[in-house]
């Protein structure tokens, strides 16, 4: 009963998408107020509807109700509480609801915060929201319908892709989709200023805070992703330029682009269509990453959810959405008009160099990813694409854009001068020289570029903490603006994280060696014996796991219990890496193949500075967040903060 | 010239959107690395019997007119013991001849482990020194090859087979070559 209410509500919300991707259409190019109204009612009714099908979903899910066909296959009654509610989204059709869902909620959001936009702007961007909208909800109900019946119902479930009976994966997918589908709003509004015709400072100060949240969230969600990836897959390594990873990745790079791009159109009133293009590119690689992880074109990890005829579905989504936003953009993007001009050296001439960087390194990443996929339909060849490619290609263009990083913002709107600007930063460079020599000669001598990179996340973090320092000569902390504050926590984050990956790659220590009970080995100051191998039997897989003792100098120092899982039922093999960490090194061990007559291999990494990778991503997404609750961004503030705006950037 | 500026990223969609929709029609496998050994004859073979008194496995048993399975295993390898099921369905149900191979593996530990689970092996040999693995291209086990009758190697799986490479390429490779 429920599960057909929830079915019958999906129905409904597609016709109110259809109403609402229509009507307040027509009502902006005719002006007409009361079908241009309509478009907020629509918003609102079709989040409701989406809402009460995600609810009846999520209720047969923790009811257990094996009638429906989604939850025999993704569930079962034994299974916690929390991976029945992960499993709502932890497979295909739950996922696309969540999409959908996550669509129309951002869609009300709009509907209630735009109170302030133009009343032909606001239905416009309803009704491309709606218009994606459709797409999802259509998706939903003629393929991939989550609440199809079972006659006669199981006993039970299959139980949920042992992979995903994570925490850290129980809340990857939501932060995730909440970064890709945010950046549908920005698309939105994208095509919206196409179809008006119009680009502003207002316009833009709509576009930054949807920028901003979308990519707080999907930093989180990436994090989330790398951290997971680090302790369950157990090659020591948080980043594997997996084509998944990639694909989130490429939207990242995007948007941090486009979040960058808007300050100059807001302030500056220039770089227009160039922003209008990154918005809706944005969103077309959130899409492109979706399709490559769910049609089966590239492999990976998330073999799950893989089909070509689902994938064919996508594709024509993506061509219509992108296509058409690009159409749209090769159409009428010529007529807008710049406004500002400025010196190439100045604020904007470091913002265009940031964004040239990071495009650049967004268009290496999707080329690094579909290159196998090229090779192989063009002659056949199989080869992947790993991380010598990346490493040679993707962190030298880091270089340059870590470099001007800190000294972006020194430099004055329009015209500015360069020497001054690095003479503020001189004391930032001192230190991190002095980082990066440290790092040569005490740390590690044998690689230069690590202790380089070493440096560059110092600069990044002291460069940073100087631009504060500089501007709290003029005001207090608290007189300085929320977006100033997050762009400093956000970048000196951004350093954290450099520290973190530099060290982790660079400096880590392993070992592997087959040890059998009984045996010791020393480890970078530690001695470690390997005390017993027992079968486990889990809920639903048979475990072994391996007992270390490690001890200092002859005192217990800590017990890790590294497992290796092996899920009988989907024959998958899951390890569990034991890290113990203490904030500034991980040790880390997992256990590997082996049998008693043989003995069994051992990994055993210590990772420096490792958990300041995700904490340093964290940061980052706290950053943007703080930024996110400045006056003059706060969604649905008072149109007024227009004239409050400083008048600080004085023109010559 | 300038409006060709704002006409190019629709190209490069369309390029790539080309690409995409050739892949997903090709029927292409991303996850195959490919095989040298498919569609050439079959690597010699030339083993002592695993079990104890039987003949040595030579080449005429791959050119025996009828299709056969090799297949290399080790006591000491997991995802072996997860496809193990589908070799005795094979052999039971659907008749197929399979020659097991045991590979870099003790004759007692293989023989304990084919005792404990069964033994759906019509030969078994045994590679202790891991040579005929190498010959036949061999990147760990398990791997499964299918010799048609005339000692031409037809399918080449890399790591445990799966119940739809057994009823997608398996069953029909066997049927169709008969």
């Amino acid at each position: 009963m429920v599960a057909e209410l929830g079915h019958f509500a999906l129905i409904l919300a597609l016709a109110v998408a259809l109403v609402q991707a229509t009507v307040p259409l027509i009502g902006a190019s005719r002006n007409d107020d009361r079908l241009m109204a309509l478009g907020r009612t629509a918003a609102l009714t079709q989040a409701f509807l989406v809402v009460l099908a995600f609810g009846a979903l999520t209720q047969a899910y923790v009811t257990s109700d094996f009638s429906v066909a989604n939850v025999v296959d993704n569930s079962h009654s034994a299974k916690p509480l929390l991976y029945k509610i992960s499993g709502v989204w932890g497979n295909h059709e739950g996922s696309m609801l969540l999409w959908a869902l996550i669509l129309a909620l951002f869609g009300a959001a709009v509907a209630v915060f735009g109170a302030g936009l133009p009343d032909t702007l606001r239905s416009r961007v309803l009704a491309i929201q709606a218009l994606i909208g459709v797409g999802f909800l259509a998706f939903l109900l003629f393929t991939s319908n989550p609440f199809e019946r079972v006659v006669p119902a199981p006993a039970d479930g299959n139980g949920l892709n042992p992979l995903l009976q994570d925490p850290g994966l129980a809340f990857h997918p939501p932060l995730l989709y909440l970064g890709y589908v945010g950046f549908s709003v920005t698309y939105a509004f994208a095509i919206a200023a196409l179809l008006e015709g119009r680009v502003d400072a207002a316009w833009a100060r709509w576009v930054r805070p949807w920028t901003l949240a979308a990519w707080c969230f999907l930093t989180l969600g990436i994090a989330l992703g790398s951290w997971w990836a680090y302790y369950i897959l157990g090659w020591g390594g948080f980043w594997f330029w997996d084509p998944v990873e990639n694909a989130s990745l490429m939207p990242w790079l995007a948007g941090t682009a486009l979040l960058h791009s808007a300050i100059v159109v807001e302030k500056r009133d220039a770089l227009k269509s160039w922003t209008v293009l990154l918005a809706i590119l944005a969103f077309s690689l959130s899409l492109l990453g979706t399709f490559l992880v769910r049609s089966g074109v590239l492999t990976s990890v998330h073999a799950f959810a893989q089909d070509p005829a689902r994938g064919l579905y996508i594709l024509g989504f993506l061509l219509a959405v992108t296509g058409g936003g690009l159409v749209l953009y090769a159409w009428r993007a010529p007529q807008l008009q710049g406004g500002g001009l400025f010196q190439p050296i100045s604020r904007e001439g470091g913002l265009i160099l940031n964004n040239l960087l990071l495009c650049t390194l967004t268009v290496t990443v999707l080329l690094g990813t579909l290159y196998p996929l090229f090779l192989d339909l063009l002659t056949g060849d199989k080869v992947s694409v790993g991380p010598p490619f990346f490493n040679a290609t993707f962190v030298p263009l880091c270089a340059p854009l870590f470099a001007a990083l800190c000294v972006g913002p020194f430099l004055g709107w329009k015209r500015a001068e360069l020497w001054p600007a690095l003479m503020r930063l001189r004391v930032a460079f001192v230190v991190s020289l002095a980082a990066a020599l440290i790092a040569m000669t005490m740390i590690d001598s044998r690689s230069t570029l690590a202790a380089l990179a070493f440096g560059f996340g110092v600069w990044l973090i002291v460069g940073s903490l100087w631009a504060l320092a500089d501007r709290l000569k003029q005001g207090t902390l608290r007189t300085t603006p929320r977006a100033t504050l997050g762009m400093v926590i956000a970048h000196a984050s951004l350093g954290i994280v450099v520290l973190g990956s530099v060290a982790t790659s660079a400096w880590h220590t392993e070992v592997m060696q087959t040890m059998k009970p009984g045996d010791r080995l020393s480890f970078a100051g530690y001695a470690v014996q390997l005390d017993k191998i027992e079968q486990v039997q889990g809920p639903n897989y048979v475990a072994e796991r391996a007992t270390l003792i490690v001890t200092v100098g002859g005192k217990p120092y800590t017990v890790l219990q590294p497992e290796r899982r092996l899920f009988t039922v989907q024959r998958r093999q899951v390890a569990e890496t034991a890290i113990q960490t203490n904030f500034l090194r991980d040790f880390y061990a997992t256990l590997g193949e082996g049998d008693p007559s043989q003995g069994w291999v051992i990994r055993l990494y210590l990772n420096p500075l490792a958990p300041w990778i995700w904490l340093g991503a964290a940061f980052m997404a706290f950053g943007g967040f703080v930024s996110l609750s400045d006056r003059r961004l706060r969604i649905g503030a008072p149109r007024s903060s227009k004239t409050r705006r400083p008048a600080a950037q004085p023109a010559e | 010239m300038r409006r060709a500026i704002f006409i190019l990223p629709l190209l490069t969609l369309a390029l790539m959107a080309g690409f995409f929709a050739w892949s997903l029609t090709s029927g292409r496998d991303p996850a195959s690395i490919g095989s040298v050994m498919v569609g050439r004859p079959a690597p010699k073979l030339d083993l002592a019997a695993l079990r104890e008194g039987e003949p040595a496995l030579t080449d005429a048993l791959l050119k025996s007119g009828k299709p056969v399975l090799v297949n290399f295993f080790a006591s000491w390898c997991t995802p072996c013991l997860a496809e193990h099921p589908l070799f005795t369905r094979l052999a039971e149900r659907d008749g197929a001849t399979i020659i097991g191979i045991a590979w870099k593996n003790k004759r007692d530990d293989a023989l304990k482990w084919l005792k404990r689970l069964g033994d759906p092996f019509k030969y078994a040999g045994l590679d202790l020194e891991g040579r005929t693995g190498l010959d036949w291209g061999l990147s760990g086990v398990p791997e499964t090859y299918l010799v048609d009758g005339q000692g031409i190697v037809r399918l080449h799986f890399r790591g445990p087979i799966t119940e739809r490479d057994l009823n997608e390429r398996i069953l029909p490779a066997l049927k169709g070559a008969k």
